[in-house]
């Protein structure tokens, strides 16, 4: 039986990925790079600042591969763990991996050094665009319980292609936030069900925001991964085709959709039969009637 | 800065920048050369609608003039936060933003950011950020969050991080902790004119491949690790 993706820490998820014994991690705990701005405020620092990076294999094709821990200050970009990310991208343009893999759980910036947080994510952006640009494709996944937000989830949409599980959720601000920002009435952060169908990798799949529904184990993201890798064949890189074609879809999407006040009227202008069961559908029942479409 | 003075001081009665709500664009001339000025006023909230906006004008620069300066004039607080936006996938939105900016520069665009009153968050994240280079006018302000908001989530006693924030600029609001970064190139003060004039020279010798924001945050002392933190995991192993 496979383990749960969403249940187990950064560093278990990037060695269920990889094939068995090839991870090598680079910048590892043992070399204790931590964040001085936590130390400073007295708050404790993890020896990886919370994002695990290196090298391995997947079905036999050299990738690099970062992995954030959701567990540490919610996955949050500090200065070190967006300069690892940043050193990662930066290593795949010298090193000409077959793909660099993401495994993305993170609130975005981190408060606690939000200045760096901020000015990193968009490093992270601009040397995930680079590598792009070098024809080498970068792929996320997103399943943890904290979800990516913020900052990551601009650094995810600028990805070749973006896998979610079920209870993934992929936005930008989190319904906390615009809940004390406009009220309860505007969006209720208390109500999970509402959350789940506005954030969650069941809606930005029938959405078309991420590319691949996983159920949420090792194996299946495992897998998932390698059918990204043979799906994209090559990268994509930026160009003004791929981004008026982008810019059609987005502005297509405000046209059809910009009035509907939740998912389940999206779903059913999508033409997804029953709106009101795909919460208890399975992602495999999800695929099954998309991949039809 | 008032948009209309700050146009003003920049270039003269030569421009044609239009309004439309919190939107701005349109041709502005300096030293017979046309730059496109694209950007946000009023504090604007960035909403699905003015991401797309700014998007399709970035893309019309690529598209119908090549080699065009853009210049981004930027007063934000941030990403607008409504449930409809989330709904629809603003982050995907911005980020459209942000790689429309990205190609531009590729395609040989010099793309200059100017923070002329307020940036936040996400807001300034997919614009001046992604420029080459990003200027900012010393009453400008740049946060993610003021230092109440931030004491009560952290839970750090905000007197501790106002003095904690006299000697560390990574989390205080504040055009000068951008500098010292490395995010903000320099201030523009005195005479507008002369400072663009002087960006667009800059901005000719940038290599658009090239991020040296890190290496100046190192440089100015503002951000010692990041620049040294990406080059290990970049070279780890490898003879370089």
């Amino acid at each position: 039986m496979s383990s749960s993706f969403s249940e187990s820490t950064a560093r278990k998820r990037v060695l269920g990925i990889l094939d068995a014994g090839t991870f090598a991690e680079i910048l590892g705990p043992a070399q204790r790079v931590t964040s001085p701005h936590l130390a400073l405020l007295d708050v404790p620092a993890a020896f990886d600042d919370g994002v695990v990076v290196g090298s391995g294999r997947l079905d036999g094709q050299a990738v690099l591969i970062a992995a954030q821990e959701g567990e540490f200050m919610g996955g949050g970009v500090g200065e070190v763990h967006g300069a690892k990310l940043v050193g990662l991208f930066q290593r795949a343009v010298d090193q000409r991996p077959a793909a660099v893999l993401l495994l993305a759980e993170s609130g975005g910036v981190r408060l606690h050094e939000a200045n760096a947080g901020l000015i990193a994510v968009s490093e992270v952006m601009r040397a995930l665009l680079d590598v792009r640009a070098a024809g080498i494709p970068v792929i996320v996944l997103i399943g943890g319980a904290n979800g990516c937000f913020g900052g990551m989830g601009l650094v995810a949409r600028c990805a070749d292609r973006i896998v979610m599980s079920d209870v993934a959720r992929l936005a930008m601000s989190g319904p906390e936030v615009i809940e004390a920002s406009h009220g309860a009435e505007e969006f209720d952060s208390r109500d999970r069900a509402l959350v789940w169908r506005t954030t969650g990798g069941k809606h930005r799949y029938l959405s078309g925001d991420c590319d691949a529904l996983a159920d949420d184990s090792m194996a299946a993201f495992r897998q998932a991964a390698i059918d990204s890798l043979g799906n994209l064949g090559r990268a994509r890189p930026l160009t003004l085709e791929s981004l008026e074609q982008e810019h059609t879809e987005l502005s297509e999407r405000l046209r059809l959709d910009g009035n509907s006040r939740d998912a389940l009227q999206i779903w059913a202008r999508l033409g997804v039969p029953q709106p009101d069961k795909v919460a208890d559908m399975e992602a495999a029942e999800l695929r099954a009637w998309k991949e039809a479409v | 800065m008032n948009i209309d003075t700050l146009l003003n001081a920049l270039f003269g009665s030569q421009h044609q920048v239009q309004r439309n709500g919190d939107f701005l664009a349109g041709d502005a001339s300096l030293d017979g050369q046309t730059l496109r000025v694209i950007g946000t006023t009023e504090h604007a909230p960035i909403g699905v609608e003015l991401a797309l906006a700014q998007a399709r004008e970035v893309l019309d620069v690529v598209r119908n003039h090549p080699g065009q300066t853009i210049l981004l004039l930027i007063d934000t607080q941030g990403q607008r936060l409504r449930h409809r936006d989330e709904l629809l996938a603003i982050n995907r939105y911005m980020a459209h933003l942000g790689c429309c900016i990205e190609l531009a520069r590729r395609q040989g665009h010099a793309v200059i950011g100017l923070i002329y009153d307020q940036a936040l968050s996400g807001g300034f994240i997919t614009s001046g950020l992604m420029a080459d280079a990003c200027y900012a006018l010393p009453e400008a302000e740049i946060r993610v969050m003021r230092l109440p908001a931030m004491a009560r989530i952290t839970k750090i006693d905000e007197a501790r991080l106002t003095e904690l924030s006299q000697s560390n600029p990574v989390f205080a609001p504040g055009v000068d902790n951008y500098v010292a970064m490395g995010a903000v190139r320099s201030l523009w003060t005195g005479d507008l004119q002369a400072q663009l004039r002087q960006a667009l020279l800059d901005a000719r010798s940038d290599n658009a491949s090239h991020d040296r924001r890190a290496a100046d945050g190192a440089a100015r002392g503002g951000r010692k690790l990041s620049a040294q933190v990406s080059a290990q995991v970049r070279h780890a192993g490898t003879a370089a």
